[in-house]
């Protein structure tokens, strides 16, 4: 058994976890508090990912790339929810559907006549460009440690919000019970508002991490945003805790499954046959996983107390 | 509503087609979605040649249809149905996509019209599939990595670890690999493709082997994310790499821009390179350099070249474009200069030619280009000719 | 003079407009337009089989694209094998052994996912019947034999007796009929007693439920009905295709199915109709105007769901209803 090895994979699984979480938690809040399902959320991952890529090769500095494009992101999901997503609460979950899929095809095709087609590459200050040995053997980019920090901060500032603050304390009340929480005279259209828009910067934030590892390209948040609603029913709908913890465990078992899981096949097939199986059922994994916890706990794992 | 669209049915059907003195060719290629990049300079190269021909071959007009595959292959079959059934195209060329010509082909084919392939070329069209009205402008996908393989041979490397995305052309170019290098093959991950640009996982696994080399594939953006993350890991030094289609005039201003200096110095074949010393390719890449301020790609190179090939057949039966014996014998001499140089069709129609290996350098106005280091293999044919059934 | 509602005139003129302007599109040289024709059909019984259980049953199956993939499979699978060898057990161009498998392997998997799925409702049921298609999405993909993700084209079709598959016109008319079927079928199911309670359990499950009726079984059944139908229609796609990929199976397939349902107007006989007809109708007019066609197609659905009231079907009917 090679330690280093499983340490590295499991460093790699933490930090596409993290990455994960922070999708999750814009997704989880809006389905929780707002009820309303928005299949577009990949769509803006994609778009904080080439604001942030632009700014980057306009300014000449990556981090203060994000530092601008953070806020811009979450007025970009401020105007999504005033536009469209506000018209469409009251309608039910399958019309949200449809019309966030429409929103999806529009900020996609706005996306390629923006940018073009060929995506942007970002480069890196020299100091985050290379890697840290962590013990004998264990060499990690230092830029993914940049990564699981960030995700592991913004994680502990959301707790921090959700759990400390009297907007977290809104919050909660509408993911368990929004009518009372109208009712008491809060102004339910403005919080709504802010919601969305934290959302929409947790998943330009990941998009915006993810870039100078990959890069920001159409079509990036398909991917993501199918993995993020598993996460989330895993995790349980609305909850902050457990969209972490459930965005950790599929990010390791993906990561896994890429490591390890073709040779534990070859154990009973050939070669060939192991190094096309694994990647796909890595894939499904997370897949099952889901089926499994609505078989036996439909609400999630850590499901918000509801009245 | 279906009303209206009933009326503008009707009237599309009046309008009909008219084919009066002039040939028809389709060109399938990605001008949608992220493969567009690569669609785009095939576009470019394509609008060249059409201008170096003067839109005409022979006395006949051209009459060039672009068509966009969507980077599926449903979607380019369907593509590709269209230019056959409603527009009635004489010549179908293009294909990016391995998995897009597979279900594209036989449309083509089935019609009775000649199928040019600009880029892809999996085993089966070389081989057990091949057909007398299809040629090919490009390669078949197994060289170059046989010629990379040869490279790996010659440099000594004695063990070797491979990633490569998880479809036809991935597994070819392995295939392709593995047929040549001597050597001991330490592990082979193939990544969910498009969809996988993390890797991660595989990095690691690569390095924890202990190879002496890493040989991979990845064309269009996923390239640009392997190398960074490759340069990301420190790998360099302790785990050269060796590729194909990966580093190319397309990703090379952007690893320039993203000041990505690792790529400098690294190695890979091809078929062709812009540095070639004979006329067309000259005026090609002078010309192209000139209107679109860049290098072209291979891709623009094979794409150029299959406009070519289409103008020796049709001068060749001088536009009679009914006699098809008489278009496929000029196209099997050969007789159209390539940008590559001269070469030559097997009994499969695929060329055999030349594969040479080619280093990332900085050229004289200070851009990221190659030049060609020494030739691999001279007048190579693909392993699958002998699976032909023509002759 | 039959006493028809102005629904079911809209349908009659709807469907006899389909009949006629197709055949006539081929006769007049335009062969494109008649296959275009024929995949609007296929697809629209795949619509009205969602509907079935979407629009009158209130269960949004956000999977059902793995049924028309299972179908098509169906027919790939033993045309591969007769062609290329191996399992000797399936390989046949026999088209009624093709028919048979795909009904058979989407009853059984409609039985099998439905009885899971059918435990959990609302959002849960969107995203476990999504699972499941994605669970299909990654096993056929991951079958290398078929060509994985690359897909499996066909050189022969399904030989049936008296119809041959290759003529565009007989490939359309058996479509045509098969839709002709389906809507009927469904129409009936609905207005049964069977179809009460199904449409009863839509509106309020507890109180079909209290009323002592055993939803669950009523819903399962309606799943498989479903279900196989959808196979069905994967089949005469596997056939006019001819080139059958995993794609099929995509949850962005099953969301397509889904719009064309809603688009069109759910829990009516021909909303799945119109909704299949706009859909491919606009995405082949729409792209070959611009290959930005994406934009426009996506505002359209925006402004479907935020200004009309019952899809397309809706806008027959007139406001206020």
């Amino acid at each position: 058994m090679d330690y280093t090895l499983l340490f590295v994979q499991t460093l790699n699984g933490l930090q596409l976890g993290l990455l994960l979480f922070l999708v999750a938690s814009g997704l989880t809040l809006v389905f929780g508090i707002l009820d309303f399902v928005n299949l577009a959320h990949g769509s803006i991952y994609m778009i904080g990912a080439f604001i942030c890529a632009s700014l980057t090769l306009w300014l000449g500095n990556f981090l203060w790339a994000v530092v601008i494009a953070l806020p811009v992101t979450g007025a970009l999901g401020f105007a999504v929810e005033k536009l469209v997503a506000r018209r469409l609460y009251e309608k039910d979950h399958l019309d949200h559907v449809l019309g966030t899929f429409g929103l999806i095809l529009v900020l996609e095709t706005g996306a390629h006549l923006i940018w073009g087609p060929a995506g942007i590459t970002v480069p890196l200050p020299a100091w985050l460009d290379g890697q840290v040995e962590l013990f004998d053997g264990a060499v990690i980019p230092s830029y993914r440690l940049l990564i699981i920090a960030t995700g592991l901060a913004v994680a502990g500032g959301l707790f921090w919000l959700v759990n400390y603050t009297r907007l977290g304390m809104l919050i909660r009340a509408g993911a368990s019970n929004r009518t009372m929480v109208s009712a008491l005279g809060i102004d339910i259209a403005t919080l709504f508002a802010l919601v969305f828009a934290l959302g929409a910067m947790m998943a330009g934030l990941a998009g915006m991490l993810i870039t100078p590892i990959t890069t920001a390209s159409l079509g990036m948040g398909g991917q993501i945003i199918i993995t993020a609603f598993v996460v989330i029913i895993i995790g349980g709908i609305g909850s902050m805790k457990g969209a972490f913890i459930a965005a950790l465990i599929v990010g390791i078992i993906q990561t896994m499954g890429r490591s390890f899981l073709d040779q534990g096949f070859e154990f009973f097939m050939s070669e060939n046959a192991a190094e096309t199986a694994a990647p796909a059922v890595s894939a499904m994994a997370i897949y099952i996983l889901m089926a499994v916890v609505l078989a036996f706990r439909p609400q999630g794992l850590f499901p918000p107390k509801v009245r | 509503m279906k009303r209206l669209l009933g009326a503008a049915l009707v009237a599309t059907m009046l309008t009909g087609t008219a084919h009066a003195a002039e040939v028809k060719i389709g060109f399938v290629t990605t001008l949608t979605t992220g493969g567009a990049v690569i669609g785009n300079d095939i576009k470019k190269g394509v609008d060249l040649a059409m201008e170096h021909i003067g839109g005409k071959m022979g006395d006949l007009d051209v009459n060039l249809i672009f068509a966009d595959d969507g980077f599926k292959p449903e979607i380019g079959k369907q593509a590709t149905d269209k230019l056959v059934k409603q527009d009635d195209v004489d010549f179908v060329a293009g294909y990016i996509w391995s998995h897009v010509l597979m279900a594209s082909r036989k449309s083509v084919l089935d019609a009775g019209k000649f199928l040019i392939t600009a880029n892809a070329g999996p085993g089966p069209v070389a081989g057990k599939l091949c057909h007398k009205n299809f040629f090919s402008s490009s390669w078949q996908n197994d060289q170059t990595p046989m010629a990379m393989g040869e490279v790996l041979n010659q440099n000594g490397v004695k063990s070797l670890y491979i990633i490569a995305p998880n479809y036809a052309a991935g597994k070819g170019m392995v295939a392709g690999v593995k047929r040549t290098f001597k050597g001991e093959v330490m592990g082979t991950d193939m990544t969910a493709w498009p969809t996988q640009l993390d890797f991660s996982a595989e990095l690691a696994k690569a390095k924890a082997s202990g190879a002496e080399g890493l040989f991979v594939f990845y064309p269009g953006k996923a390239g640009g994310a392997f190398m960074k993350q490759y340069q990301q890991a420190g790998l360099k030094d302790s785990l050269p790499l060796y590729t194909t289609f990966t580093v190319d005039a397309l990703s090379l201003p952007k690893f320039q821009a993203a000041e990505f200096t690792d790529v400098l110095g690294s190695q890979f074949t091809q078929q062709w390179d812009p540095t070639l010393d004979n006329p067309q390719n000259k005026r090609f890449v002078a010309d192209f350099r000139a209107k679109y301020g860049s290098y072209p790609s291979f891709y623009a190179a094979q794409a150029y070249d299959s406009i070519f090939l289409i103008k020796s057949a049709v001068e060749g039966v001088n536009g009679d474009l009914t006699d098809m014996d008489g278009m496929r014998a000029a196209m099997e001499a050969e007789t159209y200069p390539s940008v590559r140089g001269p070469y030559t069709y097997g009994n499969n129609h695929m060329p055999i030619q030349n594969f040479y290996l080619r280093e990332v350098v900085t050229d004289a106005d200070g851009n990221w280009t190659t030049k060609i280091v020494q030739t691999v293999y001279e007048a190579h044919q693909d392993t699958y000719a002998s699976e032909c059934s023509l002759n | 003079m039959p006493k028809l509602t102005r629904n079911g005139w809209v349908t009659l003129i709807a469907m006899a407009t389909l009949a006629v302007l197709p055949p006539l599109l081929l006769w007049s040289g335009q062969p494109f337009y008649m296959d275009l024709a024929s995949r609007l059909v296929v697809l629209a019984i795949a619509a009205v089989s969602l509907n079935l259980i979407l629009g009158f049953g209130g269960l949004v199956s956000f999977g059902h694209a793995a049924f028309i993939g299972l179908g098509a499979y169906a027919v790939g699978i033993p045309a591969y094998h007769a062609t290329w060898g191996g399992f000797e057990l399936v390989a046949s161009y026999n088209g009624l052994f093709h028919l048979a498998l795909a009904i058979g392997v989407s009853a059984l998997y409609a039985l099998i996912t439905g009885a899971i799925s059918l435990r959990t409702s609302g959002v849960y049921f969107i995203m476990i019947t999504m699972a499941f298609g994605q669970m299909a999405f990654f096993l056929f993909q991951s079958l290398d034999v078929y060509n994985g993700d690359d897909g499996l084209t066909i050189d022969i079709r399904s030989e049936l007796p008296l119809i041959n598959l290759d003529d565009p016109l007989q490939l359309f008319i058996l479509s045509y009929l098969s839709l002709a079927a389906a809507m009927i079928l469904v129409k009936v199911i609905v207005n049964s007693r069977f179809g009460m309670v199904l449409q009863g359990a839509k509106g309020n499950n507890e109180r079909m439920v209290t009323l002592g009726y055993n939803t669950y079984l009523y819903r399962l059944v309606a799943y498989v009905i479903s279900g196989t139908m959808c196979g069905y229609a994967g089949f005469l796609l596997g056939n006019f295709t001819t080139f059958i990929s995993p794609d099929m199976m995509h949850w962005t397939r099953s969301g397509e199915l889904m719009f064309m349902v809603i688009l069109g107007g759910a829990a009516t006989v021909l909303g799945p109709i119109l909704g299949a007809s706009a859909f491919v109708l606009l995405e082949e007019f729409l792209s070959s105007w611009t290959t930005f066609w994406h934009l426009p197609f996506g505002l359209m659905l925006i402004g479907v769901v935020l200004f009309t009231r019952g899809g397309l079907m809706g806008l027959f009917k007139g406001r206020g209803r």
